[in-house]
């Protein structure tokens, strides 16, 4: 192999890293866990085991193409084409093994997707990561591209094309409860947001116009930010409490010690230093000399700040907001243990039961939720910088 | 007409500016100089209230600049400073539009006035009203910075070192612009500056400012003649000032009857120019010849080197 003749392609390292994790995934892990119930420790089957010989070729011929693109190819197009592919294969296999391994008419026999397919699911994740980096698509594009997948993804979901496999046999059972838990997630973490937003833009002003003021407030709420969440839940409980037993119609309105109540006061406490952060960091990088001629010409104080400088400043504070969203996605999960709700509740419940696939059905859309909320913010914020 | 009276500006126990009265004439460039902290941008923005006098007052065509809100008053008053300071996410033509669409125009008029301003500034309309700020030139940002405080047609322009960003040879063209647009729409012109070529090539009066005070507030030629103040010596430079006054005179203002064979020089030349031309050809004489071929009169050397003696 020369490396001085053109086209030939030199070994691309991170194909090297994300091949052999792969390949030896495939070796020493099991593709699927058939497990008699939904407790008991399952058996490990290969991809050999669980599919017909011709469907289980198949799947690996497609993971071989994606391997050698992977090693050899520096197409980012062609990479990201073929990552896509082996995800869906991927997908596609599970699904049928699914299907093969329950007897029909089953509804205890678990079929889950064994470490096989997770870590080959991350590699193919991080092979499309990477393919897509190097396309620099625009934000639109990837906005596009997202909707088409999250698309895909539903029709597949909604054609009961994964009903066989062990989390979705959790979702069937739970299917009221998780569009409950799912709607009470997404409220926390947009309330929270809200509220943030709120309180901490005019903080962020204020730090910005009172610069004496600036230490303190800033000082206050990254001492909040380092108060583990569980503790700030504990310490939350006493006053909410207290204010529901003092104040008439506070419990009521949900004011309690335990419940949504100090999920979402502590969420909001959360979230204010990367909002008045980012407003004071957003201001700060708005040109003077416009401001100085804005009040030159005669705008108001009102007119500078909302005409001027909170629009110059927006791509940095937007930048906060999407910090807080993926971090209130996450952190609502721990919201559960006191009675919040919000998807959190089947990874608490699925770890008391040792029922892993519970977990799976809490977590997974959380990653998700919060994936797309971090792609979708960043666009935003690229499409407003000027 | 501005009349500045005893205006004074502290800061705890500094004195920035110092008792400063002065009047500066309608349809005048005044220009006030200093070193930095002269106290001279503080007297500018005390004009438009962007700072607020401790003590004193500014008459603008007689009228108290505080009988108003100051951000009213702010809009009858033109602003440029260094830098341009435009709005980075607005047009060109947004850029120009602002005090119009503070004071409420309805939008033809703003429209028809940011056209006439962009061709009166050498900009295309076609190809600059919707461009950004960052996509023109230094030279063109700050012309647009001009327009825009020129857009709602102040009496009052003030100037803020508005030069001080460009490149010599395009901040020339800025100064002859300056002079252009000052006699046609007629504007009153305070300009602030640290540099004294600029103060006499732009100013009808000149204000010269030490620690706070104005020391001396006359005529370029005045303050070449009669310094008030060692300071204002300094400042006007001892070692060319008789270079300095012949470039205050045109070789029309200059010219005396009579024909020459020498170099042909235009009315508009300054006697400094004319020297320099007469000592480069090693001619006793130059012809004042107008642009259409009229001849003005003649100028020796002998004429011109009288014209640099106080």
């Amino acid at each position: 192999m020369s490396g001085a003749r053109p086209g030939a392609a030199r070994i691309d390292p991170l194909g090297v890293l994300l091949v052999a994790a792969g390949a030896a995934a495939l070796l020493f892990l099991p593709f699927v866990v058939f497990k008699a119930n939904r407790i008991v420790p399952g058996d490990p089957r290969t991809l050999a085991q669980v599919l017909p010989a011709w469907a289980a070729l198949g799947c690996a011929a497609v993971l071989a193409a994606a391997a050698l693109t992977a090693l050899w190819v520096a197409n980012a197009r062609a990479r990201l084409l073929l990552a896509l592919a082996a995800v869906a294969t991927l997908a596609l296999a599970a699904a049928a093994a699914g299907d093969a391994l329950t007897p029909p008419g089953d509804r205890i026999v678990r079929i889950a997707p064994g470490g096989a397919f997770w870590v080959l699911l991350v590699c193919l994740g991080l092979l499309a990561t990477d393919a897509t980096t190097r396309l620099r698509p625009g934000p639109g594009v990837r906005v596009l591209f997202l909707a088409a997948s999250l698309a895909v993804a539903g029709l597949a979901l909604a054609h009961g094309t994964f009903d066989h496999l062990s989390v979705m046999r959790e979702y069937a059972v739970n299917a009221a409860r998780f569009a409950r838990e799912a709607r009470q997630h997404l409220k926390l973490a947009f309330g929270s947001l809200a509220a943030a937003a709120v309180v901490g833009l005019p903080l962020g002003v204020l730090c910005h116009r009172a610069p004496k003021l600036r230490p303190g407030i800033l000082a206050t709420l990254n001492v909040i930010e380092t108060i583990p969440a569980i503790a700030l839940f504990g310490i939350l409980m006493a006053p909410l409490a207290a204010l529901a037993a003092a104040v008439p119609f506070a419990e009521q309105l949900g004011i309690r010690g335990i419940g949504a109540a100090p999920a979402v006061v502590a969420l909001f406490l959360y979230s204010l230093l990367p909002i008045v952060a980012n407003t004071v960091a957003g201001l700060k990088r708005v040109s003077r000399a416009a401001v100085e001629a804005a009040h030159g010409m005669g705008m108001t104080s009102w007119q500078v700040l909302t005409q001027v400088e909170l629009i110059l400043a927006l791509p940095v504070i937007l930048t906060g907001v999407r910090v807080v969203l993926v971090q209130n996605i996450g952190m609502v999960t721990v919201a559960a243990l006191i009675g919040g709700g919000g998807l959190g509740a089947f990874v608490f419940q699925g770890i008391g039961q040792t029922a892993i696939d519970l977990v799976l059905l809490g977590a997974i859309p959380i990653v998700t939720l919060a994936f797309f909320a971090a792609l979708v913010l960043d666009a935003l914020v690229e499409v407003l910088e000027p | 007409m501005i009349t500045v009276e005893s205006l004074t500006k502290r800061y705890g126990e500094t004195t920035v500016v110092d008792d400063v009265s002065l009047t500066v004439e309608r349809n005048s460039i005044s220009v006030i100089v200093g070193t930095s902290g002269s106290g001279k941008s503080t007297l500018l923005r005390m004009i438009n209230r962007l700072v607020e006098p401790t003590s004193g007052r500014v008459l603008i065509d007689g009228r108290d600049t505080r009988s108003e809100p100051a951000h009213l008053l702010r809009r009858r008053i033109g602003y440029v400073i260094q830098g341009h300071g435009l709005f980075p996410h607005r047009t060109v033509a947004e850029n120009i539009a602002t005090v119009p669409r503070l004071l409420g125009w309805d939008e033809r008029r703003i429209e028809a006035r940011v056209t006439e301003l962009l061709e009166v500034f050498s900009l295309d309309p076609a190809s600059y009203a919707d461009a950004l700020p960052h996509q023109l030139s230094g030279g063109q940002q700050q012309r647009v910075g001009v327009a825009r405080a020129l857009a709602a047609e102040p009496v009052v322009l003030l100037m803020d070192e508005p030069f001080g960003a460009l490149d010599p040879i395009i901040r020339a063209k800025a100064q002859d612009d300056l002079l252009d647009i000052q006699r046609r729409f007629g504007t009153t012109v305070v300009l602030v500056t640290h540099d004294m070529d600029e103060a006499f090539r732009l100013g009808d009066r000149v204000a010269v400012m030490s620690g706070g005070r104005l020391l001396q507030y006359d005529r370029p030629a005045v303050l070449l003649t009669r310094p008030a103040d060692p300071f204002v010596s300094r400042m006007t430079g001892l070692a060319d000032r008789a270079m300095r006054l012949l470039s205050l005179v045109t070789a029309g203002e200059a010219a005396l009857p009579g024909a020459s064979d020498g170099p042909a020089v235009a009315p508009t030349a300054s006697l400094r120019e004319v020297l320099s031309e007469l000592l480069w050809c090693g001619a006793d004489s130059a012809r004042v010849v107008d642009a259409d071929g009229t001849v003005r009169g003649r100028l020796t050397v002998a004429a011109i080197l009288a014209h640099g003696r106080p």
